[in-house]
């Protein structure tokens, strides 16, 4: 075991593994961590907490990460190479494990001038740093990890024990070079991939086919991304506005039906839509269960984080694997 | 070139303001290039300024003249003598910043304003369009990458290829910025290398660039051509 967290361990197992996310809230109140940790709680192996996602200021993932251990939660922290510098991420990638975090999930980070694409302010004039890329990333994780250096060179005595991921847009342009992008990370020493999220699954079984071929599933714990959709406004905006990903026409008219059905009773039509997203959402996850080489998926319920436990239930994946003693 | 834009005549009219007497100074280099602050503008600008000091009744006098190129010492120095001897209180450069602080270090107390905005290493994509391509980053990668640059074209400066935020050749930044990767991945398609892409770029070396501080060059073979004709001048006038 290189890092002996609990998402390593499910999945060394030869479990299908399942991860979902909590976004810290933009204020400083823990409660709001502990709460969704509360609600999550039992139904995922790992939880993924990001790092001042779409570019907007929140409680800082470390932190967070923390927090959700007091509730007995195994976190994945998030480190974008955005807002910190080779010295930086170090530093508190030391610190996190010194915390007992043990998974660590790498990512360029949205662009400053993102602010929630638009629905937020947040901080288009910031200085960005990207002084690595995830790519690189990975890299220095492994080398404090592995070989107990620095990326500077300098000796590390404790070597923290990580569990290093990465992401993966299977779907992302140029779509013929996102293979060898996966093959790059994997090179750098990614232990396991969280996909952008898919709605594609026949596109996705075409990447993965070519990953397969590549020999890369052999190397790496790919788990598919999964985004809840809650009603046709979202699945709208996924298709036109989220880079690297697409609904098909078909999962579109599903939700515009549901919608449909409900006549003028705006408030039916809603529960219309949460109904049928969660129904898409469980045959999504079947679908990229049946797919070789998958094996695991990232649930991400943006905002409606007390649907997971229900979803993870009906997709058939509870209860979760017990927890390993030192998680 | 070097790539610069005018900046609104309000706040250069803001920087002149309280001096008598103002020399506007153009450069036949880069600004004249980008149309931002040659000989042609050099005249705008002057006569910009000197309607605005005749509007609000104020006395100023506004000056004009352009040099081949405002970053060499040879070609400032008919500016630092015209400021002897015109009695000229401050200037106006329309060149780029280098200009600016090449005639500020050389003015003694009077004054330089940045008449431009100094914006990138680019080329003209079409006439009233210049586009960035290089970031002068001090170590070029350029033969790894098809000769497209990723530091200076992609938003985030990655290395290894293109980020999540791809789509269809466009930046996730904005729709009408290219993806730097997307352009780097179809030219090497069309070379024949791709392949080359496989291999990861280590954490590179940022001392080259201006994270590593103010930069210099300094060619000793040239200083050694300058120092012998020196020494040729000295004996011949001996």
């Amino acid at each position: 075991m290189k890092s002996g967290s609990n998402l390593e361990r499910v999945l060394e197992a030869g479990h299908f593994a399942v991860t979902a996310e909590i976004g810290p809230p933009m204020d400083c109140n823990g409660e709001v961590v502990l709460e969704k940790a509360r609600l999550l709680k039992g139904c995922a192996d790992a939880f993924n907490i990001t790092d001042c996602q779409t570019a907007v200021v929140r409680m800082s993932s470390i932190a967070s990460a923390v927090l959700v251990m007091r509730e007995g939660l195994e976190p994945v922290m998030q480190m974008t190479c955005r807002d910190r510098n080779r010295i930086a991420i170090q530093a508190d990638i030391l610190g996190a494990a010194a915390l007992g975090i043990s998974n660590c999930l790498c990512i360029a980070g949205d662009h400053q001038s993102f602010g929630a694409a638009g629905r937020l302010k947040g901080h288009p004039g910031a200085k960005n740093v990207y002084d690595v890329d995830s790519i690189q990333l990975v890299s220095i994780l492994k080398g404090l990890r592995d070989d107990g250096r620095q990326q500077g060179g300098d000796e590390v005595e404790m070597r923290p024990p990580l569990f290093i991921g990465a992401v993966w847009t299977p779907l992302g342009d140029p779509i013929d070079f996102r293979p060898f992008r996966l093959a790059k990370k994997v090179e750098a020493g990614t232990d396991f991939i969280q996909t952008q999220g898919i709605y594609d699954m026949e596109l996705f079984r075409q990447q993965m086919k070519i990953v397969r071929e590549m020999g890369l599933h052999e190397r790496v714990a790919i788990l598919a991304g999964i985004i809840v959709p809650k009603n046709l406004g979202m699945l709208r905006y996924m298709n036109s506005s989220v880079a690297g990903v697409t609904v098909p026409e078909e999962l579109m008219g599903r939700m515009a039906a549901a919608r449909k059905a409900a006549g003028e009773d705006k408030a039916q039509a809603r529960r219309n839509q949460e109904e049928e997203g969660i129904r898409i959402t469980v045959e999504l996850i079947e679908q990229a269960r049946e797919t070789e080489g998958v094996r695991g998926v990232h649930v991400q319920a943006i905002e409606w984080e007390q649907k997971v436990p229900e979803i993870v239930e009906r997709a058939g994946l509870m209860p979760r694997p017990a927890p390993s003693p030192a998680a | 070139m070097i790539v610069a834009e005018r900046k609104p005549l309000e706040e250069i009219r803001g920087f002149i303001e309280g001096f008598e007497r103002v020399l506007v100074v153009g450069c036949g280099g880069c600004a004249t290039v980008c149309l931002a602050g040659g000989e042609a503008e050099v005249k705008i600008v002057g006569s910009a300024l000197r309607i605005a000091a005749r509007k609000e009744g104020r006395r100023q006098e506004v000056l004009e003249d352009c040099v081949t190129r405002q970053c060499e010492p040879e070609f400032v120095e008919q500016i630092l003598a015209r400021v002897k001897e015109e009695g000229v209180t401050a200037l106006l450069s329309l060149a780029c910043g280098v200009g600016v602080n090449f005639l500020a270090e050389r003015l003694g107390d009077i004054p330089v304003f940045p008449g431009l905005n100094t914006k990138f290493f680019g080329a003209t994509e079409e006439l009233g369009v210049w586009v960035e391509m290089c970031a002068g980053c001090g170590n070029c990668m350029l033969h790894l990458t098809g000769g497209i640059c990723p530091v200076a074209r992609c938003s985030k400066s990655l290395l290894n290829g293109p980020c999540g935020g791809s789509t269809d050749g466009k930046c996730e930044i904005s729709p009408d910025v290219d993806c730097g990767w997307a352009l780097i991945v179809e030219r090497m398609k069309r070379l024949g290398t791709l392949d080359e892409l496989a291999e990861i770029t280590p954490a590179r070396d940022w001392s080259s660039s201006p994270h590593g501080g103010p930069r210099r060059v300094v060619r000793e073979d040239l200083r050694e051509l300058a120092a012998e004709a020196e020494e040729k001048s000295v004996a011949a006038s001996r």
